[in-house]
């Protein structure tokens, strides 16, 4: 190697170092800062409620969904299983809401348990299978329950 | 079939090459949409919505792929001055730039129906919009700055630099709490997706890889026509 390569190659090698340190700082920062939603758990711990739109994610709770037709509301329990939430929604939800299924509600809290939606999405998970292939698992028991996240 | 190190190796290629390398890529891709559109069966979720999906992984991965290329071969031009790897990078650019915008735009198409929204500022669509910048400001770099050599280093930094970026896209939706979800495919685990949609999935993306190779020999030959035409050429063989 000539020595102008071996002195470029340092210069390489050390800033990568250094970067590579900036950026694990950075990246702990961030684990703390970048939150995309929160969980039900999480705002129950936290003894400050976060003002202004917050987002919510968790499963629908089986059965909590209730329709209100004079006033197109729509009510459910958000829950990640330790924690519950109550949502009340007011607008058309996305297709693939559904009970036991995620979902990412963005709001205002009213208090910890309480969350006025304004938008709701829906959490798609990363299994992927024909409709056939799914009747057959939960015939078959072998629905694993992962799949309804 | 051709030496790495010599830029004009390339025009040894003969036409023959090219020709089957347009049959294998005209093959995969009828075969693929055949597949992925027609004989895959709907999602038991997504219904037919799922068939984005087979234009929307394939782009994804090759945006990411070719970046990486692309940042590996700017580290090899930096440190080692090697020139033919600046010519690799950039003739590779605008083919990762268009499948980066692929993926985007096909991402969000899947949104709306399955999420109910075109884009949110989850950490994965965040990066991967970072993403599509790297691959703006580097077409840029070289585009804006007229000498050769400047251009050079300065666009091979910013590559570098995005090369940082590509872990976070990877692993945003594990390390956060993100809409997008998971990956299907792992190299460690089973796939979550069954194999009637795993296969064409991954034909589609071989037809894309081709096409990639194919549009990128096109590429290289043109800007090692572009440094004949500008003088380059003699500095370059070093």
């Amino acid at each position: 190697m000539t020595p102008s390569r071996k002195k470029r190659l340092t210069y390489f090698l050390v800033s990568a170092v250094v970067v590579l340190i900036l950026g694990k700082f950075i990246f702990n920062s961030l684990q703390k800062n970048t939150i995309y939603f929160f969980s039900p758990t999480d705002l129950y711990l936290n003894s400050e409620n976060p003002k202004g739109l917050i987002r919510v994610g968790g499963l629908v709770k089986k059965g909590s969904v209730q329709e209100n037709k004079n006033e197109a509301t729509y009510t459910f329990v958000v829950t990640d299983l330790k924690n519950d939430i109550y949502v009340e929604y007011k607008g058309i939800l996305p297709n693939l809401f559904q009970e036991e299924k995620g979902v990412v509600v963005e709001g205002t809290l009213k208090d910890k348990k309480f969350l006025l939606g304004k938008t709701i999405l829906a959490k798609h998970d990363e299994n992927y299978m024909p409709p056939e292939v799914a009747e057959a698992l939960k015939k078959s028991g072998n629905w694993n329950k992962k799949y309804d996240q | 079939m051709f030496s790495l190190f010599q830029l004009k190796k390339i025009f040894q290629l003969n036409e023959n090459f090219f020709y089957w390398l347009k049959i294998t890529f005209l093959s995969l891709i009828i075969f693929g949409l055949i597949l992925s559109l027609i004989i895959s069966p709907k999602d038991y979720l997504q219904g037919d919505t799922v068939r984005i999906m087979y234009v929307h992984v394939p782009a994804s991965w090759l945006a990411l792929m070719i970046f990486a290329a692309m940042g590996i071969s700017s580290i090899i031009t930096l440190v080692f001055k090697i020139r033919v790897f600046t010519i690799y990078a950039k003739s590779l650019a605008p083919i990762g730039f268009t499948f980066s915008l692929i993926s985007i735009f096909t991402g969000s198409l899947w949104g709306q129906p399955t999420w109910g929204t075109f884009w949110t500022w989850d950490a994965r669509l965040t990066s991967m919009l970072v993403l599509v910048f790297f691959y703006i400001f580097y077409i840029l770099s070289w585009k804006f700055i007229k000498n050769f050599f400047v251009a050079e280093k300065y666009s091979s930094i910013l590559a570098i630099i995005g090369l940082a970026n590509l872990p976070i896209i990877k692993f945003s939706v594990e390390w956060w709490n993100t809409l997008h979800q998971p990956a299907s495919i792992k190299l460690t685990e089973s796939p979550a997706i069954h194999s009637s949609m795993l296969m064409p999935l991954l034909i589609m993306f071989l037809g894309f890889s081709v096409f990639a190779l194919f549009i990128f020999f096109i590429r290289y030959k043109i800007e090692v026509l572009q440094l004949q035409e500008n003088k380059l050429n003699k500095v370059l063989k070093k």
